[in-house]
């Protein structure tokens, strides 16, 4: 077994809502290893989502720990929070949320503006990036001019371009017909072995499931674990 | 700092490059912000304009001597002795046969029917001594020839055959029960002159039944420094106690009290409509970060901070009102730059003058459409920044 990646220690996250606190998750407890592929799956409302959201640094637990990569992250304030997801985390969204007015390869090279990177070596990246989801020649296009295929493609160059150590996927075939999206999931079971990318994907689709090493089931705050690679 | 900057210029980019979806709400907002400004420099360039014509009147080696306490021509009046005292006084200029240059004046509202309005209005009718072209200077006959002294024969300025009906040449008419007939049109300069009716003060003396009285007594000054001379003669001697100002300070006085007016009914109206023009840019921009709440989610995820969407949100806003605020600026200077006006001058008579713009009046109405672009980004700006991150996860 790996080292682990991320470790959740016993947290608690609950939404005030009026007077009432709704809570989402108690006491969860749960371990990411290095190069993992993961699939979480629940019916609505479970808290997939909410999970993702604590795993990338968007939202804060209301209570216990989050380790990544050995360091606790869930007391890091906003801005620095901000400089754990540029430098950690990939992000891929069920609809892209591409720039519509910037070219694919413009899209790409968003996080590496957060990077010291010069020109040139940025450019040199998102190259690279776009050759590996195999786009290479959609480098001009805008995401109006691509096939939702494309774009998901685009939006996993951008989140892989600064070589982060975690990609987050939420429903990434969601909004894809069924050959798409197996090629979109193969190309996330390629990052995972060869780049050895740890990926965590909130899925609602079974199928989708199955490219990933293992699954996780949430239900009402809890986890059961099946291992649909073994 | 640097890697901040670039976030702000690719963010900036973004917000400009995405104009053209939000193209009517933002040309609404130019619209908006391009009246306040075209309304407030068209206030501006008519103050403007008005002071530079009365202030641009005078010369300072000519006095002007008027009853104490009439701040007006129409409010004087001097009787004949006292214009034969002041004709004493010492550091006037003399005739070749040793008279002082001067020119007791008379100056009554006569009516004249303006051109544009097709409406009446008060034009000044000033009574001329035999020696007023020697006093002053700058006075050219452009068409006809001068009246001649003990006739019903008038001189128009051109201002006054411009905005006003039946002044041209040759043109009769009946004023005091009279027929007149007006002879020659004269150049002045620019000055409030060109908006008189001159004719010789002795006839004016009789029809208007004003005895031997004048209003106003010019003279030419040897050195314009002679004025505290004159003045100090005229205090010394209690018959005469009267205003005497040099004709450049009166008209410098008369264009700060109307210039100031137009000014002060200027500023407010586009104030007042500045609000107008602010819900518009308010709304534009909130639709605007409204619009982007995704796409502003996605960049704070990836790592983005909040100052890049408030500063971007900003600019865009400040741009919008730049260009509002420059094609103010530039239809005022097509529509309104050297446009004939008049209104009422000191006198309650007209004043014809030219709308003038400048680059200092053009920097005020831009500075009002940037303090618009300000109040009307700041809080859309801070939405921006203040988007919450879930909302990339988010259909919309």
């Amino acid at each position: 077994m790996s080292a682990p990646l991320i470790l959740l220690k016993g947290v608690t996250k609950s939404y005030t809502r009026g007077k009432q606190t709704v809570p989402i998750f108690e006491r969860l407890d749960m371990t990411i290893p290095t190069q993992d592929f993961v699939a979480i799956m629940g019916p609505s409302g479970s808290g997939k989502t909410t999970l993702l959201n604590l795993l990338g640094g968007i939202d804060k637990p209301s209570g216990g720990e989050i380790v990544f990569d050995g360091k606790r992250m869930d007391n890091l304030d906003e801005s620095r929070l901000a400089g754990f997801r540029a430098g950690n985390v990939g992000f891929i969204f069920q609809f892209y949320n591409l720039m519509p007015m910037l070219t694919a390869s413009q899209n790409v090279e968003l996080p590496l503006l957060l990077t010291k990177l010069g020109p040139k070596a940025r450019g040199d990246r998102v190259k690279t990036a776009l050759e590996i989801v195999g786009l290479s020649d959609r480098a001009r296009h805008k995401p109006s001019e691509l096939s939702g295929g494309q774009q998901q493609r685009v939006a996993i160059a951008r989140a892989i371009v600064s070589d982060p150590k975690l990609l987050l996927c939420d429903e990434p075939t969601g909004d894809l017909d069924r050959e798409t999206a197996g090629e979109i999931l193969s190309m996330l079971q390629t990052l995972n072995r060869d780049l050895g990318k740890t990926i965590v994907m909130v899925t609602h689709d079974p199928e989708a499931a199955r490219f990933a090493k293992r699954t996780l089931h949430l239900d009402k705050g809890h986890f059961s674990e099946k291992d649909l690679a073994a | 700092m640097g890697r901040t900057l670039t976030q702000i210029g690719t963010v900036t980019a973004m917000n400009l490059r995405s104009l053209p979806q939000r193209k009517w709400t933002s040309l609404a907002t130019v619209v908006a912000i391009a009246l306040v400004t075209g309304v407030l420099l068209a206030f501006l360039a008519m103050a403007n304009g008005f002071q530079a014509t009365v202030a641009g009147t005078g010369a300072s080696d000519v006095m002007i001597a008027m009853r104490k306490g009439s701040e007006s021509e129409i409010n004087s009046t001097l009787m004949r002795e006292q214009v034969l005292l002041l004709q004493e006084a010492p550091g006037l200029a003399k005739a070749s046969d040793g008279k002082p240059l001067m020119s007791p004046e008379l100056y009554v509202i006569v009516d004249g029917i303006k051109k544009s309005s097709g409406l009446k209005a008060n034009l000044p009718l000033r009574g001329l001594g035999p020696l007023a072209n020697e006093v002053r200077r700058g006075i050219t006959i452009v068409s006809g020839r001068m009246f001649q002294p003990g006739t019903n024969e008038l001189v128009v300025g051109r201002a006054v055959s411009k905005q006003f009906r039946g002044f041209e040449l040759g043109a009769k008419m009946r004023l005091a029960s009279q027929n007149w007939v007006v002879v020659g049109e004269f150049d002045a300069g620019g000055t409030v002159f060109e908006s008189e009716i001159w004719a010789d003060v002795a006839v004016l003396q009789g029809l208007y039944q004003r005895g031997s009285t004048v209003q106003t007594v010019r003279a030419r000054m040897t050195d314009p420094a002679n004025l505290e001379k004159i003045r100090a003669f005229s205090e010394a001697d209690p018959r005469l106690k009267l205003d005497v100002k040099s004709e450049k300070d009166f008209y410098a006085g008369q264009s700060r009290n109307i210039g100031d007016l137009i000014l002060y009914l200027g500023w407010p109206l586009a104030i007042a409509m500045s609000f107008g023009a602010l819900a518009g840019a308010l709304n534009t921009m909130f639709a605007s970060v409204d619009a982007r709440t995704r796409e502003i989610a996605t960049l704070r995820a990836i790592g983005f901070r909040g100052t890049p969407a408030f500063i971007g949100t900003m600019v865009e806003s400040l741009i919008l009102a730049a260009i509002g605020g420059l094609v103010g600026a530039v239809g005022t200077y097509l529509l309104f730059d050297g446009l004939s006006a008049a209104t009422l001058g000191g006198n309650f008579t007209q004043v014809v003058f030219s709308l003038k713009l400048s680059w200092s009046l053009v920097l005020q109405g831009l500075i009002l459409a940037l303090v618009i672009g300000v109040a009307g980004g700041v809080f859309p700006a801070w939405r921006a920044a203040r988007v919450p991150l879930l909302a990339a996860f988010k259909e919309q």
